[in-house]
């Protein structure tokens, strides 16, 4: 190793970079308890933010709306996506004259799934929002649900196609050679065996469906606002506390979730079993 | 043995089924109206025109694109400036604290980006925390001007998408060996001609994806821009929102998607050519 001088500016930028991304979120959690009705004042402390915010019934209604879009994308996108990754990766048909083929529908496949990750979000809502529109849909909750689970697919299916790719197709194998059927060795091994992954991506999936803001601007109804929508249209008129208390407890919750699942991981590595979310 | 008949690859066809209806069509949808006229109340006409396409060489539009372009290069940089050195001081770390490290920068992603957002509005607002201290320490005399300003937007954009040019960034730094380095300084090369010849081409495949993962996002985040930067000048994004929810033009709208279409796909081509094996950058 070399002299221990050129590492000094590590700890200086890990430093720099950690308050950087986590100040701004300290600051709004601190305002949370502000007495003061301008958010970024200091002045006593206080839960009534809180408190106002739970009789906020706008407030309420947006947050039903953006739990029930991300439950139901969720049910669609995940065995969507699970199913579609499975399929992808299962053998191509031996037979030669149909390979090419097989090979170009997959590839095809496999294009216009992700191709969401690659698009702009602002082209994936303006082009439902007119695709929508054209149908004679009426925007609301489905309209919502159906962007969502559109959004959403991309991610669970590269999170799944990830972990089959890592798995040993003689497992499977051996399965069907012992004289279990396809859905059996499906059932019996390979699912178990993605479970993690298939769970990381509902996570994912349900992160990413609470969070948007662009697509649903476009595909949203007038009686179906969730949650970021409602959060963006107050910042717009003026910050509030109240917003404050809102994000304090979103910020709660997520620390809750990822301190829970960390424990979890801590566990299973205790068990002695091999860490199967660690590859996700 | 028999070869069995596999089906499997049918599952994936609900799959296929849903984003050909909900991606591909909408998509070639838009590609269609780009090329009519706009009806007078919402939607379009069957009249063929390539009057979208010319206003789009409006200087007026012109501006947004160099602008957008111009805004998601300096976010870029930026961010590479501050998640190159990150991700590699992250890489080096002992494996417990880089596992924490890693966390840390991931779990601001897990939580919505418009608290994010609205972190830095209190913070740099008339009356907030940073103009409390710049008015304390006697830099400035009034409160300074911070929020509502191009400067402020960059910073948004460059905080929401730093993790994005931190993980790949890190990943590629991650599987560098050290000693490739520590050979090259054996060798006799200064710290800054081992990082320029060895570290930095070594990593390019995680910086070029870095600077991909953030170049794109940029130019549609519209809200980010309008939030922090007061909604002063305009990005691509907000012109294609307000053609579709305010003026009522779809087709221009199609439009200027298409070209965001065609201006990501030379970024994402840009990108494979140098993030390719041979790097011929140096």
């Amino acid at each position: 190793m070399r002299g221990r001088g050129r590492s000094a500016w590590r700890p200086v930028i890990l430093t720099a970079v950690l308050v950087f991304l986590y100040l701004p979120l300290a600051l709004v959690a601190l305002y949370s308890f502000s007495e003061s009705k301008v958010a970024g004042v200091m002045k006593g402390f206080t839960w009534d933010w809180y408190a106002k915010l739970t009789r906020d019934g706008a407030m309420g209604q947006a947050l039903r709306t953006s739990l029930r879009v991300a439950g139901l994308s969720c049910l669609v996108s995940v065995p969507l996506a699970t199913l579609g990754a499975i399929g992808l990766a299962a053998r191509q048909s031996r037979k030669a004259r149909f390979a090419k083929l097989a090979g170009g529908v997959r590839g095809l496949v496999e294009g216009v799934t992700v191709l969401p990750v690659m698009l702009p979000e602002v082209v994936l809502g303006m082009s439902l929002m007119a695709a929508f529109s054209m149908a004679g849909a009426r925007f609301g909750i489905w309209t919502l649900v159906t962007a969502h689970t559109t959004f959403c697919v991309p991610y669970v299916y590269l999170i799944v196609k990830s972990r089959l790719a890592g798995l040993d197709p003689q497992l499977t194998e051996a399965a069907r050679d012992l004289g279990a059927g396809p859905a059996r060795a499906f059932w019996d091994v390979t699912l178990p065996l993605i479970l993690p992954a298939i769970f990381s991506g509902t996570l994912l999936a349900v992160a990413m469906s609470f969070d948007d803001v662009i697509i649903s601007m476009f595909v949203n109804g007038a009686q179906s606002t969730t949650l970021p929508l409602k959060i963006y249209s107050s910042l717009r008129a003026g910050v509030t506390p109240e917003i404050n208390a809102l994000c304090t407890i979103i910020l709660g919750v997520v620390c809750l979730a990822v301190a829970l699942s960390q424990l979890l991981r801590n566990d299973k590595k205790r068990g002695g079993k091999p860490d199967e979310t660690d590859n996700v | 043995m028999k070869p069995r008949r596999d089906r499997t690859a049918l599952l994936a066809a609900p799959m296929a089924a849903w984003m050909a209806l909900f991606t591909a069509l909408p998509l070639l949808y838009i590609l269609v109206i780009s090329f009519l006229q706009r009806d007078e109340t919402w939607g379009v006409t069957d009249i063929l025109t390539l009057d979208n396409y010319r206003r789009l060489l409006d200087p007026i539009y012109i501006k947004v694109f160099t602008g957008s372009i111009g805004l998601a290069a300096r976010a870029t940089l930026l961010s590479l400036a501050v998640g190159y050195p990150f991700a590699y001081a992250m890489a080096r770390a002992k494996p417990k604290r880089r596992a924490a490290l890693t966390l840390l920068v991931v779990i601001p992603f897990w939580t919505s980006s418009l608290m994010r957002v609205y972190g830095w509005m209190i913070l740099l607002q008339a009356n907030g925390p940073l103009n409390t201290l710049l008015l304390k320490l006697g830099i400035v005399e009034l409160p300074a001007k911070l929020l509502y300003t191009q400067g402020a937007a960059l910073l948004g954009m460059v905080y929401t998408l730093l993790p994005f040019m931190i993980l790949p960034c890190h990943t590629a730094i991650e599987r560098l060996d050290p000693r490739v380095t520590d050979a090259a300084r054996d060798l006799g090369a200064s710290p800054a001609k081992a990082f320029l010849t060895v570290t930095l081409p070594l990593t390019m495949p995680g910086i070029m994806s870095g600077c991909m993962l953030v170049f794109v996002p940029t130019m549609g985040l519209y809200y980010v821009y309008d939030l922090l930067g007061g909604g002063k000048g305009a990005i691509l994004g907000r012109v294609i929102h307000d053609q579709m929810l305010s003026a009522r033009n779809p087709p221009f709208g199609a439009a200027l998607s298409v070209a965001l279409i065609a201006l990501t796909g030379a970024v994402v081509a840009l990108q494979r050519r140098l993030g390719g094996r041979d790097i011929g950058f140096f």
